[in-house]
C-alpha cells in the first residue's frame, strides 16, 4: 500500500506542476504548455528526464555531507505525511489514531531539510533563504496548527478518518460550520500559503533578492527532489483541507468515487491556493511575520477557544436532551 | 540601509558624439535608441531643438500625429512600468508576473500600431526636421481607437486587481516618500514630481506640438510614496487616451512635412544657432540641447534624460529604509535610460550595479 501511495504522489506531483502551469497560463491570458503531447499532456515526462540529464554541479566550498543529504531530508518528510492520510474509509497507509498530529509534527520537520539546504550550499544567497524561512514556518505553524485543531475539537478526534465520517453530507462539512468554519478555512488556507512558500509569502524564494532562495546552487535530480517534496508538500496540505473542512470522500454516486470526490475537493484548495499564489504580490519579511504574530496567531487562538466552548455547549444541550428522551 | 550610492550609466553609447557625426536626416531614428522604451519622446525632442533654431513651421496634421505618436508611447511606456514594477514587487512566479504579462499584452498592441504605422515597434523614426515621415494608413485611426479602447478599460482591471489588494497597498503605501521641497530642490520631473504634490506638466507649463489644442488633467498627488507616485501615472494613462481621442477626432488634413521628401542625407540643413527643446516624456522632462553651425550637422549635441535626473535623488531619499521596500520603489524609476552618461542602459544592467553599489547581503533582511 505504501509503495503504490508513494508512486501515487510522485505521478501526481508530476502532473500537478502540469495542472498548475496550465491555471496559471489562463490566469496570464497565456496557453501553457502545449508542444509535448496533446495539449502539452507529455510535457512533465519531458521536464522529469530533462532533470536528470542535467549535470550534477556541487560548488567547491559547499559542505558536501549537508548539502547531498539535504534533498533527501527535506524530501522525505514531505513523502510521510501521506502515510496518515485516508484516501478512503479504509483505503490509506496507516490510519493513526493521532493521525492530524502525525501529519503536523512531522510536515513541520521539511524545514530541517530546508535548512541544511541553505546552510550546505555555503551561498549567502541561500543561508538568508533559510534564516528567512526558519522565521517564516516557526511564525505560521502555530496558526496552521490552530486552524486544523478547529475541526479536530468540533470531532473530537485525532483521528483522520474520524474527521471524515463527522462530515457525512454536504450541510455537515466543517467549512459550512456557521462563522466557525468559514474563518478556521481562512486561516488554513493563508497558513497553508506561508508554509508552503508561496506568493505572498514567497520571502525565502524572493528572486528579485535572493535569486533562487535556498535551492539556488542545485542543479539536475537534487533540484528535482527539492521541487518533488515542495509540491508533494502542496499536495498533502490540500489534501489535509479538504479532508478538515471539504468532506474529504464525501459526495454523490456509488461510495467507490470517494477517492476521486476526495482528489477533486483537493484539487479544489490547490487550485484555490494558485489562485491567490498568482494574484497576489509579495510582502516583505517583517510584514509576514507582523500577520502572522499580530493578526492570525491571537485570531486562530481566539477561534480555537471559541470552538471549544460551542463543542462544550453543545455537548451539554444534547447530554440534557439525552437524558430527558 | 545606512547610504545609498547609486552608481548609474554602465552603458554609455556616445550618443552626444554620435550626433555630431550624422545629419539632422539620420539622427532622429538613433535618437529612439537613446530611449527605447519610449522611442518617440527623444525623436521630437531632437527634431524640435533643430527646428527651433532654423524656425521651420511644423503642419498641423504633423503635430497632431506628434502628439498622437507621443502620448501612445506614454500609454506603451506606462504599461511597461506598471508591469516589471509589480514583476519587482511579486516576483515572478506570483501575482507580479500576472500583472507583468497583462501589461506587455497591452504594450504589444500599441507596439503594433507603430509597427503598422513606421514599419518598426519600437525604434520607430517617425520624426523628421519639418513634420513627421509618415502618414497613417487607411484604416490606422480606427484601429488605434480600437486600442485605445480596449486599454482603457485594461486600466481599470488593474486599478481593480492592486488597488483593492491590502498586500499591494501594504507595499507602497509610505513607501519611497519624497517631499515636496526635496522633490523641487533636487529637480524631478514627471509623474515623480506629481506624486509629491507639484503640478509641473511641459505639455501645461509650455505646450508645444500643438498641446494646447487639447483637454487634458494633470494629474496631482500629495503624498509623495510610491502609491501616489502609481496613481500618477494611472491617471496618465486615461489622459493620454483621452488626448489620443481627441487628435484623431481633429486630425486635419493637409501635409505631414513643411519641407519637401529629401533626396540626400545631407539635405536638410540647420543655421548657425542654438536651442534647447524639451517635451514631457514619459518619466519626466526628455530635453535636447543642440548647437548648429550651418552644416548639415549638429556642432554639439546634449541630452537630459528625465531617468538620470529623477534618479539623483536616490541617495536622499533612500535613507533608512529596509531594502526589499526600497528596491521595487525605486528600481522602476528608471527601466529606460539615464541619457547623458547611460545612453543605453538596459534595465538589468542598471540593478545589478545598484545592487552591487547599494547593499551589502545582510542588508537584505
Amino acid at each position: 500500500m505504501g509503495f503504490i501511495v508513494l508512486n501515487a504522489i510522485i505521478g501526481m506531483v508530476t502532473y500537478v506542476t502540469l495542472l498548475e502551469r496550465k491555471f496559471a497560463a489562463r490566469m496570464q491570458s497565456r496557453i501553457g504548455p502545449y508542444r509535448v503531447g496533446p495539449h502539452g499532456l507529455l510535457q512533465p515526462i519531458a521536464d522529469a528526464l530533462k532533470l536528470m540529464m542535467k549535470e550534477d554541479i556541487v560548488p567547491r566550498l559547499a559542505d558536501r555531507a549537508v548539502y547531498n543529504l539535504a534533498p533527501i531530508v527535506f524530501l522525505v518528510p514531505c513523502m510521510l505525511i501521506f502515510a496518515t492520510l485516508p484516501f478512503a474509509p479504509g483505503l490509506g497507509v496507516a490510519d493513526l489514531n493521532i493521525g492530524i498530529l502525525f501529519f503536523l509534527a512531522v510536515s513541520a520537520m521539511e524545514i530541517v531539510g530546508l535548512f541544511m539546504g541553505g546552510w550546505g550550499s555555503n551561498n549567502k544567497y541561500a543561508l538568508l533563504s533559510v534564516m528567512r524561512a526558519v522565521n517564516q514556518i516557526i511564525s505560521y505553524d502555530l496558526p496552521f496548527v490552530f486552524a486544523a485543531m478547529v475541526p479536530v475539537l468540533l470531532t473530537g478526534s485525532l483521528k483522520l478518518s474520524d474527521i471524515a465520517a463527522a462530515q457525512p453530507d454536504f450541510l455537515h462539512w466543517f467549512v459550512f460550520y456557521p462563522v466557525i468554519g468559514q474563518l478556521a478555512f481562512i486561516a488554513y488556507i493563508v497558513a497553508t500559503l506561508a508554509a508552503e512558500n508561496r506568493v505572498p509569502f514567497d520571502i525565502l524564494e524572493a528572486e528579485s533578492e535572493l535569486i533562487a532562495g535556498f535551492r539556488v546552487e542545485y542543479s539536475g535530480m537534487k533540484f528535482a527532489l527539492i521541487q518533488l517534496g515542495e509540491y508533494a508538500h502542496v499536495i498533502a496540505t490540500s489534501f489535509l483541507g479538504a479532508l478538515l473542512f471539504l468532506g474529504a470522500w464525501g459526495g454523490p454516486g456509488p461510495a467507490w468515487l470517494g477517492p476521486l470526490w476526495f482528489l477533486l475537493k483537493a484539487m479544489a484548495v490547490f487550485l484555490l491556493v494558485t489562485w491567490i499564489r498568482w494574484s497576489f504580490v509579495r510582502i516583505r519579511v517583517d510584514q509576514i511575520l507582523a500577520v502572522s504574530w499580530k493578526l492570525l496567531l491571537p485570531a486562530t487562538l481566539i477561534l480555537l477557544m471559541v470552538t471549544a466552548v460551542v463543542v462544550r455547549l453543545a455537548e451539554g444541550r444534547s447530554g440534557c436532551l439525552g437524558s430527558s428522551a | 540601509m545606512v547610504a545609498v550610492d547609486a552608481v548609474i550609466g554602465y552603458l554609455h553609447r556616445c550618443h552626444e558624439k554620435l550626433a555630431e557625426t550624422l545629419t539632422y536626416t539620420q539622427y532622429p531614428s538613433i535618437a529612439s535608441k537613446t530611449d527605447y522604451v519610449a522611442a518617440m519622446t527623444s525623436e521630437l525632442a531632437y527634431v524640435r531643438a533643430a527646428e527651433m533654431i532654423g524656425k521651420i513651421d511644423v503642419p498641423k496634421r504633423a503635430q497632431y500625429l506628434r502628439v498622437i505618436a507621443a502620448e501612445l508611447q506614454r500609454i506603451a511606456s506606462h504599461c511597461l512600468w506598471l508591469g516589471t514594477w509589480c514583476l519587482d514587487m511579486g516576483g515572478a512566479l506570483g501575482g507580479g508576473a500576472t500583472v507583468f504579462l497583462y501589461c506587455i499584452r497591452e504594450r504589444e498592441d500599441v507596439l503594433d500600431l507603430f509597427e503598422s504605422l513606421t514599419g518598426r515597434g519600437s525604434c520607430t523614426g517617425l520624426h523628421q526636421v519639418g513634420g513627421v515621415r509618415y502618414d497613417i494608413p487607411a484604416d490606422w485611426a480606427a484601429k488605434c481607437r480600437a486600442t485605445v479602447d480596449k486599454i482603457d478599460g485594461r486600466i481599470s482591471e488593474f486599478e481593480e486587481m492592486l488597488e483593492s489588494n491590502a498586500f499591494f497597498l501594504a507595499r507602497t503605501q509610505g513607501v519611497g516618500t519624497v517631499s515636496r521641497e526635496l522633490a523641487q530642490e533636487v529637480g524631478i520631473s514627471g509623474p515623480l514630481v506629481r506624486g509629491s504634490g507639484v503640478s509641473y506638466d511641459i505639455r501645461r507649463a509650455e505646450p508645444y506640438s500643438s498641446y494646447e489644442d487639447f483637454d487634458f488633467k494633470v494629474p496631482v498627488e500629495t503624498d509623495g510614496d510610491c502609491f501616489a507616485r502609481y496613481r500618477v501615472r494611472m491617471v496618465e494613462f486615461r489622459e493620454s487616451i483621452k488626448i489620443v481621442r481627441q487628435a484623431l477626432d481633429g486630425l486635419p488634413a493637409g501635409p505631414i512635412s513643411s519641407r519637401p521628401g529629401v533626396k540626400s542625407v545631407g539635405q536638410v540643413r540647420i543655421p548657425k544657432g542654438e536651442a534647447y527643446a524639451r517635451v514631457e516624456g514619459a518619466r519626466g522632462e526628455v530635453g535636447c540641447y543642440l548647437i548648429a553651425d550651418g552644416s548639415a550637422k549638429p556642432y554639439r549635441m546634449k541630452w537630459r534624460g528625465a531617468s538620470f535626473s529623477n534618479l539623483s535623488i536616490l541617495p536622499t531619499s533612500s535613507r533608512a529604509t529596509r531594502w526589499p521596500t526600497w528596491w521595487p520603489s525605486w528600481a522602476r524609476w528608471t527601466p529606460s535610460s539615464a541619457r547623458s552618461t547611460a545612453s543605453l542602459c538596459s534595465p538589468r544592467s542598471t540593478f545589478s550595479s545598484w545592487a552591487s553599489s547599494c547593499s551589502t547581503p545582510s542588508s537584505a533582511w
